[in-house]
Formats: structure tokens, sequence, C-alpha cells
């Protein structure tokens, strides 16, 4: 309903409630018609510099978000990554046996080449262990070392007849399994030193390797509190306090290492406990208050690959020194590979190299030459509006039209080889040739047209005043447009699989016209791995490709700095 | 119009309807266009950007050692003019040029002419002072080399050398050939953007304004500058300073709106102008 304002309504509606007279409308007009210009100033100052406070706030809002995001993104690649630059080797003393790798004494290449390196490798490891006897347990501990360990072997004897027949100390590859244990990947490990005196007594009518370690101080409380948490209640209607309590596999796995043994725990009393010997004691003495500890597997055995006995064997290296992380060169040497340890980014980081020399080489001259005769020759009508307006369009086509485009024309038509840096280069160049086209462009448009006149002005031909002084201006900012694409380039997955460099490729490509893959595209198959070895080398090969993004973008803003040139 | 409106029309310098009646009746040049050792002769012409009739029907002779001053108010097309006369219109998208321009006798709007050659012939200075961003000996040395004007290197420095001494720079410069053209100061870059164009010997230099961006002890030199060029060059000036015009030339031509109105000799067009709009720009009524 439309009624006319009153001011009698208006405190009826309760808009005004400002005393009762009707008059404070026209009175308040007038003393803002009185006030002087000064005052209105003053009086909106405050809402001004509230609104610029407000719009900061926001502003550092916004960036300090975007860091912390950024920052945990790396914190995260970076905590995952790391480890991958490390890899564990195993000592062994490796006996070079003639009549193993050359038993006719021919010493020709091709029987060196075929000889049974993995004979070797696992009779070195079983010689190391020698109490390892059943088949099951030897197939267990051959299971710590890499296929790659009889691969280094052969290396050996291929690049040295001559220690054929002697004995010799090689660090082998261990296996992606005791590789992520040793990384603590596979369980988290938690030891105590044991804080009273521990003794030892046999089991009685139980197994020869049964044993019962004692300890003064609380020492296994830690056990029984993962005991409390697994017990069902059936199982505590069943027992009674200061019963001795099964440890199951679905448990969290304790041990205990003392004199130079390991007791793997099955029973549990906060005083004591029984368990396995899976590793022989030294002495059956008692041990020091901080000379024995208990150390807790977080992961149950059940849910682990590496079984609590291999994880005494690699104890027992370790104690021995014959266990070690080292700087992990085979990541930086080696191709794909089925097995996380012998998995290198060098096949995809020369895919990408020779797929981005190609790109560059094939985007910049043509973009930069499209620039220059769009910009500077071409004749302004509706063809050449037609090919900018399409240029500009294509700079924001999906990736993976291109790869589709790729497919059918460079690899159906015209029989380019698929999965090569050749088609693969093909393909990114369409993707980096509009984003140059318009960098250039840009460029062009940001030399003054004064240079231009200086230089027809004494008569230069169109053609030597882009050359000889246009082009040499315009040059770093399409440097940098060229730099930023080829970057982008780089880290372009989707158009390269539509082109087979989606391929699982292990030899390092040689050339332009070998299969190859690319770094991103790498990424993506590890990332699909399955191993847990993989996690940290995804995380890895993702470090190596930001550090070559980060790179080119210093690249080109350095460029852009050196050769700024004011006029 | 009352008296009294006259004169307060006298007074602010505005211009009125009876003003502006000798333009809308406009048949042609007061005094001679022509002169007698022409060397570049300019007959009948218009010169269109797409729908805008910038230069009417427009005739000037520029002479054998001699300089013609263009003078005008704003956007009278005297720049235009004179950027027809090597043909820099060329790059204007959209700009036609009709009516004949020869250069000692040969049309440069010819189909047959080049207009390198043009260039070569007929150098240009302009407004601002424009040196590449190279250094000052490259500046110079750029046209020589890329007409092959010169046979080695030795040819070239005294190419070099003579071209900065004639543009008077040679003393200020000579130690510091090699140091970019852009580091000088305003009026020095334009005396190397004359150097850079007399380096490639044309018979006619075009400057478009070349003081308006200079201060007056630099204006000073470049206007004794062009005073010993003359010896040597036929020089056509734009300039917004009448001064100026009247200092540097012989013959003073004075454009309106696209039309020339009057030429004639500079002592005549400053003392005794014919025509009344050069009167009235001249006396400093409008412009």
């Amino acid at each position: 309903m439309n009624k006319p304002f009153t001011p009698s309504s208006a405190s009826n509606t309760g808009l005004s409630s400002t005393g009762p007279g009707g008059d404070t409308g026209p009175d308040k007009s007038e003393r803002a018609g009185r006030r002087a210009t000064i005052d209105i100033v003053n009086a909106s100052l405050g809402r001004r510099y509230r609104a610029e406070r407000r719009f900061r706030f926001i502003g550092m809002s916004a960036v300090v978000i975007g860091l912390a995001f950024v920052a945990i993104l790396f914190a995260d690649i970076i905590g995952k990554g790391y480890s991958a630059f490390q890899q564990t080797y195993i000592r062994l003393t490796v006996d070079f046996a003639a009549e193993v790798i050359d038993p006719e004494g021919t010493r020709d290449r091709a029987v060196l080449s075929d000889a049974n390196y993995l004979k070797l490798a696992r009779d070195a490891l079983a010689a190391r262990f020698p109490e390892v006897t059943q088949r099951a347990d030897k197939q267990a501990l051959f299971g710590l070392l890499s296929p790659g360990a009889p691969q280094q072997l052969r290396e050996m004897v291929m690049a040295d007849p001559g220690i054929i027949g002697t004995t010799r100390e090689v660090w082998v590859l261990a296996d992606d399994d005791a590789d992520m244990f040793m990384k603590g990947r596979s369980t988290p490990i938690d030891i105590q030193r044991g804080a009273g005196l521990a003794s030892l007594i046999p089991v009685e009518g139980g197994a020869d390797d049964q044993i019962q370690v004692l300890s003064t101080a609380n020492d296994f409380s830690d056990i029984m509190s993962d005991l409390d948490d697994f017990r069902t209640e059936d199982r505590v209607d069943a027992t009674s306090p200061g019963a001795q309590e099964e440890l199951t596999p679905e448990m969290p796995s304790h041990l205990v290492a003392i004199n130079g043994g390991l007791v793997k725990v099955q029973q549990a009393t906060s005083a004591a406990v029984i368990g396995t010997l899976i590793k022989p004691l030294a002495t059956a003495t008692d041990a020091q208050p901080g000379q024995w500890a208990t150390m807790r597997f977080g992961t149950p055995e059940n849910d682990r690959r590496l079984k609590d006995p291999v994880v005494a064997w690699i104890y027992d290296l370790g104690e021995a020194g014959d266990i070690e992380k080292r700087f992990n060169s085979l990541f930086f040497t080696q191709g794909a590979s089925r097995e996380p340890e012998l998995a290198g980014i060098a096949g995809a980081l020369m895919g990408s190299f020779y797929t981005l020399v190609l790109t560059l080489l094939l985007s910049f001259p043509v973009g930069v030459g499209a620039a220059l005769y769009l910009e500077e020759f071409a004749p302004r009508n509706w063809l050449t509006d037609l090919i900018e307006v399409n240029i500009n369009n294509l700079a924001a086509v999906p990736s993976i039209i291109f790869g589709l485009l790729g497919l059918a024309v460079f690899i159906n038509f015209f029989g380019i080889p698929r999965s090569t840096p050749l088609v693969g280069a093909l393909v990114l160049t369409f993707m980096t040739l509009p984003t140059i086209i318009i960098a250039s462009r840009s460029a062009l448009q940001s030399v003054p047209p004064s240079i231009r006149e200086a230089a027809l002005g004494v008569g230069a031909s169109p053609l030597q005043t882009q050359f000889h002084h246009v082009l040499p201006l315009a040059i770093p900012g399409m440097l940098t447009g060229a730099i930023l694409g080829m970057a982008r380039a780089l880290g372009e997955t989707a158009p390269l699989l539509m082109i087979g460099m989606v391929a699982f490729i292990v030899d390092t490509p040689t050339g332009f016209l070998s299969p190859s893959t690319v770094l991103p595209v790498q990424i993506y198959l590890w990332a699909d791995s399955p191993e847990v070895g993989f996690v940290e080398r995804t995380s890895a090969a993702i470090l190596v490709l930001l550090a070559f993004l980060a790179v080119m973008n210093l690249a080109a803003v350095l460029l852009r700095r050196k050769f700024e040139r004011r006029w | 119009m009352n008296a009294i409106a006259e004169d307060i029309t006298r007074m602010t310098g505005a211009m009125t309807a009876d003003d502006l009646a000798p333009l809308r009746d406009f048949s042609g040049t007061v005094g001679d266009f022509t002169s007698p050792q022409a060397r570049m002769v300019c007959r009948n012409v218009d010169v269109h950007y797409g729908d805008k009739h910038a230069i009417k029907n427009v005739s000037l002779d520029i002479g054998r050692n001699e300089v013609v001053a263009m003078i005008g108010p704003s956007g009278c097309g005297k720049s235009t003019f004179l950027r027809c006369l090597n043909r820099m219109n060329d790059t204007v998208p959209g700009c036609r040029v009709r009516g004949r321009i020869t250069l000692d006798g040969q049309d440069i709007y010819d189909k047959q002419q080049d207009v390198v050659p043009l260039r070569a012939q007929v150098g240009m200075v302009f407004q601002k002072p424009n040196p590449f961003p190279k250094s000052i000996y490259e500046n110079v040395a750029y046209g020589p080399r890329i007409h092959g004007l010169t046979n080695d290197k030795i040819e070239l420095d005294a190419l070099v050398e003579t071209s900065l001494r004639k543009a008077g720079l040679w003393d200020e410069v000579k130690d510091r050939l090699q140091q970019p053209g852009t580091g000088l100061s305003g009026g020095q870059q334009q005396r190397l953007c004359i150097a850079r164009t007399i380096a490639v010997s044309p018979e006619v230099i075009l400057m478009d304004e070349p003081c308006s961006a200079l201060d007056p002890i630099a204006t000073a030199r470049i206007e004794e500058l062009i005073d010993e060029l003359r010896e040597q060059y036929s020089i056509a000036i734009v300039t917004h300073s009448m001064q100026q015009a009247a200092r540097v030339s012989q013959r003073t031509a004075y454009f309106h709106l696209g039309d020339l109105v009057e030429v004639g000799e500079t002592s005549q067009i400053f003392t005794n102008p014919s025509h009344k709009l050069t009167e009235d720009y001249i006396t400093g009524r409008f412009g």
C-alpha cells in the first residue's frame, strides 16, 4: 500500500525514532546547506580510511592464505620426496667365483654377460647369515636384494674381468621394501632404552628359541597399553589382572634388543615378556639399564611387507654397518622401471629435453615471424582480423584438443612415429604458438614508433627497420613470452597422453625419433603405481620438475632485466 | 554587429564569422610559391586521411640552398605536407596522396620510384629526438652502412667524423663515440639525429619542429646549425615558433586548415603579409 510519507506514519511504523516533531528533515538539510565543505570532507574521512584499511586487510589476508597453501604444498612434496634422493645399499662380501661366472675360463664377453650373478649375490648374502637355513626364510632373506644387485655385479665384471676369482666388498642395491623400512616409511619405529636391569630366563617347556625377559623397571608398559587397546570384550572377561596375554599379528610388533640378540615379544605382563629369538643372543647374562632396548613397530606385522625376521636381519646388518643410505645417483641416471629402487628420471628428463628443444626451435621462429608479419607488414583487413581473433582463441583451447589434433594429423595422417619427441614437439608447438605470438606482438607494440620513423627516415627498408631496430628492442619481451610458453609446455601432460608418450619406456631416449616419455607424464605414471617406493619418487620427480620450472621462470626474469633498454 | 562587440572581439582575439570569410571563398595561394632554383616541386597536392581532407591543393617549391619555413596553427597540415616530401605518409594507414611532387624532376610518387633511395635523398629530422638505442658511432654509421656508401672502416670513420662535425657535435662526443646515443642531452640528441640524417648526404632535409622539445640554448645551437647546413642542403622546416621561422628561413609558407594561404620571402611575410589570415596569425590574433 502506498501511503504518502508523513512524520506521523513514519513514527507509527517505527522508521523514525527522532523526536515527536516532523520538522527534523527540513532542519537537517538546512544545516547541511550551511556546513562548510571542509566539515563534509572531514566527516567522510573516517569512512574513507576505514574502507582503505579494510581493503588492505583483505588483500593481506588473501596473500597470506595463498602463501600458506603454497607452503603446505611444498612442505608436503618435500616431506614426501626428499628421501628419494637417498637409496639403501647393503655391503656384501662377494666371491666372484670363476666356476660360477666362467667355468670354462674362456673370458668370452657373451659368457660373462650371461653368467648367473644372482647366484653370486645370493651366495654372498647367505654366507652373511649362516643361521638362515629354511627354504622359506632364505627366500625372505634374498628378498632384501634388489633385482638390480646382480646387474651391478655383472657391470663390475664386464668392466674388469680381472676380478673373477677374487673376493670383493660390494655395496649392492637393497630392495625397495628394505629401503622403505630404512627410511621409516613401512612402519613408525619407536625405540626406548631399558630403564631396569633385565634378566633372561629360558622358558620351561617352551621351544629352544623361546625366552623370557624380566625387567626390574616398568619397561613393558607400552606393550601393555597396546594390549589394552586391542583387547576385545570377551578377552577382558577371560583374563584376570596380571595374567599373560598373547600379542597377535594384528597388533603393533614389539621387539626386545638385548645382548646382541632380538626377541620378538609374544606374551607379556607388566614385568616380563616371553618371546621368540629371531636373532640369537651373544650371551645370556643380565643386561644393565640402558644396555638393552625395547622397539615398537607401529604398523602390525600383518600389514607390512617386511616381516619381523627380515627386520631382524636388517637390524643385524645395521649393527655391523653393512647397510646404509647413500646418495641416490640412480634416480638421475636410470630410466623407468617396475622396481622403485631402479626407477629414475633420466629417461623422462632426456625426453623432456629433446621435446622442449624441438618445441623451441619450431615455435619461436614461427611465432616471432607470425607476430612480425601480423603486427608490422600485414594489411589491416577482415582476413587478418579473423586470424588475430583465432590466435587469441587458440590460446584458450584445452590442451587435450591439441593432443587429439596431433594424433589425427601427425600420427594418423602424416605417419610420424608415435611417442617420439618429434610428434610431442609438434603438438606442444601448436600449444605454445599462440602464447608466443601474443607475447611477441605486445613486445613489438611496446617499441616506440619513433624508432621505426628514425630508421625509415634514413632510408632503411621496412625489413631492415624491423630486423635492425625493432626486433632487437622487442626480443627481450619475446624471449620472456617464449620461456613462459616453454615452461607451460614442460609441465604439459594431457596432449602428450594422446600421442603415446605415456608408454612405459625403459631406455633413455637418444634422439628426436626414439620413443620417450616426459617428466610430467612420468610423474603421472609413478603416481599410479602401487608400490610404496614410488610415492617418494613421485614427489621427488615433482621437485625436479618444479626446480626446472623455477629456473626457466627465473631465466625469463633475468633476460628481461638484462636486455631491458630505455629510450 | 555593433561596434562594442567588434572591439571586444578584437581585444580578445576571438575569430568572428567575418574573419573566416576569406577562407570560405579561398581560391588559391597568395604569393609566389615557385622557386627559381627549385629542387622539390609540389603541384596541386591533396592528402586524405580516410574521410578527412588534410591537404587541399597545395603547390610549393623548395629551392637550392634555402630554408623554407612552414608555419600555421595546429592541425593545419604543415607536418602532413612535410611528410609527403619523403613519403613518410606511406606508413600511415588510410592516407592517400594526390598531385605531383618531384625531386630534381623525378616524380617521387611514381610507381617506379623506390622509397628507399628517395629517403636517402630526402632526409628527415623529427620533433622528438629519436636516436637509435645504440652507440653514437652506430647512430651515424647506420645510414651509410645500409646504403653501402663507404668501402671500408676508415672511410666510414671519416664519414662519421665529418657528419658529426657538420652537426656541431664532434667536439662534445669524440671521446665517447661508443657510448649510447640515448645518454646525450636533448639538444645533443637532436644534433646527433641531424648528423645521422646528413651522413647519407641527402639533397633535401625535412625538419618537423626540430626544436620543440629543446631548451632555448639548445634551440639556438640547432638554429645556427640550420643556417650552416643551408650552404649544402635544401631545408624545409615546420615550426610553431614564428620567431624561429623569421630567424632561420628565407621563404615562409603559411598553412591554414589544409590550405596553403600565403607564400613569400620571410621578411615580406612577417612585415607585410598580403592575406588577412596570415596577418592575423603572425600578429598573434589566433593560433
